[in-house]
């Protein structure tokens, strides 16, 4: 096989793995299920760090292809084909990677699930979708793969679709998810409407001559064209990525599986957003305004979502809370043209956090679902691997020197500490901030599930054998199966290692300069470049830096207070009620939601039916024009005699008429 | 030629004349079947006009279709209904003003049309020269006509066919009191529909009714 | 000389003649009937005129399917008369007003 079948054979293989699994779900049943959908990903994975490999060995220039063309429609070309440059191979390694970890524990997890088959058939449809949206050398592909793996989010956060709160969180993101998709239609449509083409490469090609172009939505107010596109764009992405406020159905999709809250809405799917933004960076890079938007948005998600983490019980919300924040830090990269840096921490996040998720799914499983960490402590003893990989997670999330977070996030920072662009300083703030509120709400959730008493109680209701009548567990937790651990720990080693083997290349080296654009006045990540000295030597500076003691402030006050003064907690509680009533309502952006758009999308609607359906249309069109035609009618039905003659006359008028014409022609 | 003036020409305003007054005969007489006569002349002398242009085939036609056919279907209804004719003619004179000015300004009209600026006259259309002594219009049409028009015509006939089929069925009656055979009921008929065998003890004769 | 405007004038007071006949019988559905036959021969008159003059057969064969045409229209025409008057026992067209709505 040559280099483009294999390409082609890489997103088909877990297609085909979906549909056996999800239409032959009888025929194969659990066993086979599972098996012909972990080799389609791990069969997948191979492939792809192959590519990988190839374009890091040997040399292999970036491919740019088209499969096979589904319409031309006035010049315009709609194809499926493939670009896959050194962004496009990371993002595959990285999706398929996780994917394949997520895979192996899924048989641990979902064991007693009924809908099992259906599982895996969602979460390899799923890896296909991601393969088709990252692989994709054009806008329409990758709107294509952007709705699937919308839908496939869909349908997992709904996995448990006999369960109220999931059906209204799946039904939430899909809304939610509909607005920004809406912007990313509006974007893509204004791409095909300026550059006549919906091809990367003659699109990208084109857009320095339009950078100066302007449109006037609003008649009279010129916008700059290229910043109008990539806002919309950006919506999109917003939507996808879930930066405030359209960040609102991320914590809710929580309802769903654990496992898939780590590939979809932690590792892979969020990061969409952040990935169509680095690949669109030529476009992006036309229009200050538009950057300084991403940057900002990107800002406060970073800060105030970080924030909630604090307050929250749920073991699973803390960690979506935390992946809300290190999006945000992504699109502040974004934001200062730090193209590379925000690819760089979304790999580490996605090896960390998805590390982070399927521990606390571990937990889960240890606790019997209950999912709320005031009633766990002191599981380091029951099960030490989760424990230690969890402590290794968060290391590498918190930021700490020479685990892999510490350098994408780091680089990130110190990116907007160079950038000049309008609100970075403003920025700079929120993410240094940020590093305080990470690491606060980090050990706070270890201290509370590792460390401390043991304060176990199931969820009332749940599962009646494992529980006693008063509430206590019947056994001891005990260590979750190999299923579980194996990907825990092979998840673990990239967590830690991965920064600093590849920092240099990723960041400085120019590794992603194929596929990325940055406008030299913008290149922060050269400027910060020209003081790095290698990766041991920035883990050795940031020793002495102000993150770093941000990181530390932060460890300190929740082992204070989480390990050794409760109470603490409880009188800051009390105090800054205010405060936490603000956490705790998440800044009220649901029931603003609730009320404006909800409430407000009803109100109209009922107010357009009773004035504008029932009585313009019905009354004045549809009985109006009846009422009318009877008016008329009325006279006009003298006309009709029933005699004969009168007809004929009428005929003999008009054919004298007609001859008249004909006279004075 | 006869006395200076073309014979042919004297022809046609003869036919014409003749034709005009036939047919303001037919929608002024009083009895429906004078109408018809006149009707009937106005079709000749149309037929004659016909083929003083050299239209043989046609004017032939006209008389043996209209003539022979249609207008002898008309005296025939007009004898079958046993209609009142006295009434049948009152309001000629209240609507003749408005009958004659509508006609009036039609033909006026139409004059105009015709007339006015040579549209139609000798020099847009020249006189056709006469036909040669061995031209048949009738093998012309025909030729014409079933080669060029064959679909039309099987058309023609079909539409004829139906309109035999439509006039018989609108005028057609069952009559219920009239006694009629179905040979269809009659060969179709089952034994069991017309005898029926019954099985029945004997009756002996009661002891003392031996007599 | 009778130039093709003779023969179309003769068409057109023909028409005329029939459309005043139209107006004038009130009362007799058959005179109705035989004013349209009166028609037709006006327009057939036109065709053969132009058909002759212009020296195109597809006139001729068009009258010859208005023939036909009109001898279908005139059967099925005294059909409806006959039963109208079956039904009705009048064929005064004053009498006959059903088509008012």
């Amino acid at each position: 096989m040559d280099l483009k079948t294999l390409l082609i054979v890489i997103p088909l293989l877990p297609l085909f793995g979906a549909i056996v699994a999800g239409l032959g779900r009888h025929v194969v049943g659990r066993a086979g299920a599972h098996w012909v959908t972990i080799l389609a990903v791990a069969a997948s994975c191979a492939l792809s760090v192959n590519v990988l490999y190839q374009q890091i060995f040997a040399g292999l220039e970036t491919l740019n292809f088209s499969v096979y063309t589904w319409m031309v429609v006035e010049g315009v070309t709609f194809e499926v084909g493939f670009l896959v440059d050194h962004l496009t191979s990371l993002m595959m390694c990285v999706v398929t990677f996780v994917s394949l970890m997520v895979h192996i524990y899924t048989i641990g997890y979902m064991q007693d699930d009924p809908g099992y088959q259906r599982f895996f058939a969602y979460i390899n449809l799923f890896t296909f979708a991601m393969l088709m949206l990252v692989m994709s050398n054009n806008f329409m592909q990758l709107f294509f793969g952007w709705e699937a793996v919308g839908l496939v989010s869909y349908l997992l956060i709904g996995f448990w679709f006999k369960k109220e709160t999931a059906i209204f969180a799946n039904m939430k993101a899909f809304l939610v998810n509909r607005v920004g998709d809406f912007g990313f239609l509006l974007g893509i449509a204004a791409v095909l409407m300026t550059f006549n083409s919906l091809d990367y490469a003659e699109v990208f090609a084109a857009a320095p001559e339009a950078a100066t172009d302007t449109i006037a939505l609003i008649p009279g107010v010129d916008w700059n064209l290229m910043t109008v596109i990539c806002v919309c764009l950006f919506i999109g992405a917003m939507g996808k990525s879930a930066q405030a406020p359209l960040h609102v159905w991320l914590p809710d999709s929580m309802e769903g599986p654990t496992p898939i809250s780590a590939l979809i809405h932690a590792a892979t799917m969020v990061t969409a957003g952040i990935f169509m933004v680095a690949r669109m960076s030529p476009l992006f890079e036309m229009s200050e305004a538009a950057l300084s938007f991403v940057m900002l948005i990107g800002a406060f998600t970073a800060l105030a979502m970080g924030a909630i983490g604090i307050v929250q019980n749920d073991i699973k919300r803390v960690v979506a809370y935390s992946t809300l924040s290190q999006l945000g830090y992504m699109t502040v990269a974004l934001g200062v043209s730090a193209y590379s840096a925000a690819i760089f921490h979304l790999m580490t996040h996605a090896f960390f956090k998805a590390l982070l998720f399927l521990g606390a799914g571990s937990v889960i499983i240890a606790m019997h679902h209950q999912q709320d960490m005031r009633y766990m402590g002191g599981l380091r003893k029951y099960m030490p691997i989760t424990w230690l990989t969890g402590w290794l997670g968060t290391l590498a999330l918190v930021g700490f020197p020479f685990f892999s977070g510490y350098y994408s996030k780091d680089a990130i920072i110190l990116s907007v500490g160079a950038s000049e662009r309008f609100g970075s300083d403003l920025t700079y703030w929120a993410v240094e901030l940020g590093v305080f509120i990470t690491a606060l709400y980090s050990f706070r959730l270890l201290y509370l599930t590792f460390h401390g008493p043991e304060k176990f109680q199931v969820v009332p209701g749940a599962d009646p054998h494992a529980h006693l009548p008063d509430g206590q567990l019947a056994h001891a937790p005990h260590e979750s199966p190999l299923v579980v651990t194996i990907p825990l720990v092979l998840l673990a080693i990239p967590s830690v290692l991965i920064g600093f083997f590849t920092m240099q290349p990723i960041l400085f080296g120019g590794w992603l300069s194929d596929a990325i654009t940055v406008n030299p006045a913008n290149d922060v990540v050269a400027r910060i470049g020209a003081d790095i000295d290698g990766p041991v030597g920035m883990a050795l500076h940031g020793f002495v830096t102000l993150p770093f003691w941000l990181m530390m402030g932060g460890l300190t006050l929740a082992t204070v207070i989480y390990l050794f003064r409760p109470s603490i907690a409880e009188a800051v509680k009390a105090r800054a009620g205010f405060l936490y009533r603000l956490l705790d309502n998440k800044y009220y952006f649901d029931q603003f939601n609730q009320k404006v758009f909800a409430d407000g999308t009803v109100k109209l609607g009922r107010g357009l039916w009773s004035k504008f359906d029932a009585g313009f249309i019905d009354g004045w069109l549809v009985n109006g024009s009846a009422r009318l035609v009877a008016y008329v009618a009325g006279f006009v039905r003298r006309w009709q005699t029933g005699f004969l003659y009168d007809y004929a006359f009428s005929m003999i008028i008009g054919l004298i008429a007609i001859l008249g014409v004909w006279v004075v022609l | 030629m006869i006395f200076g003036i073309d014979i042919t020409v004297a022809l046609f305003y003869l036919f014409a004349t003749l034709m005009i007054a036939a047919a303001l005969a037919v929608i002024s007489t009083r009895n429906p079947v004078y109408s018809a006569l006149f009707l009937v002349l106005t079709f000749f002398t149309a037929a004659a006009l016909w083929i003083l242009m050299q239209v043989e085939f046609l004017g032939i036609v006209l008389v043996v279709v209209y003539v022979g056919a249609v207008m002898v279907l008309f005296l025939f209804v007009i004898m079958m209904l046993d209609m009142n004719l006295a009434p049948l003619k009152s309001g000629f004179i209240r609507y003749l003003p408005i009958g004659i000015g509508v006609a009036l300004v039609m033909a006026g009209e139409l004059l105009l049309v015709l007339w006015a600026r040579g549209r139609f006259g000798a020099e847009q259309f020249p006189i056709p020269a006469d036909r040669a002594a061995d031209y048949s219009n009738t093998e012309a049409v025909g030729e014409w006509m079933y080669t060029q028009f064959l679909l039309p015509f099987e058309v023609a006939g079909i539409i004829l066919l139906v309109a035999i089929v439509a006039a018989i069925a609108l005028t057609q009656r069952r009559r219920t009191d009239a006694l009629v055979q179905s040979p269809a009921r009659q060969v179709r008929v089952k034994r069991d529909e017309r005898v029926r065998l019954v099985k029945m003890k004997s009756e002996a004769p009661a002891q003392g009714d031996r007599t | 000389m009778i130039t093709l405007a003779h023969y179309l004038t003769l068409g057109a007071i023909l028409l005329c003649i029939s459309v005043a006949g139209v107006f004038l019988n009130r009362k007799n559905v058959l005179i109705l009937l035989m004013c349209i036959e009166l028609m037709l021969l006006a327009v057939n008159m036109n065709f053969v005129a132009f058909s002759r003059f212009m020296d195109n057969l597809d006139g001729q064969v068009f009258v010859f399917f208005i023939l036909t045409v009109a001898a279908a229209e005139a059967a099925i025409g005294l059909a409806i008369l006959v039963v109208l008057f079956r039904n009705r026992s009048t064929i005064n067209v004053e009498e006959l007003d059903e088509l008012k709505g």
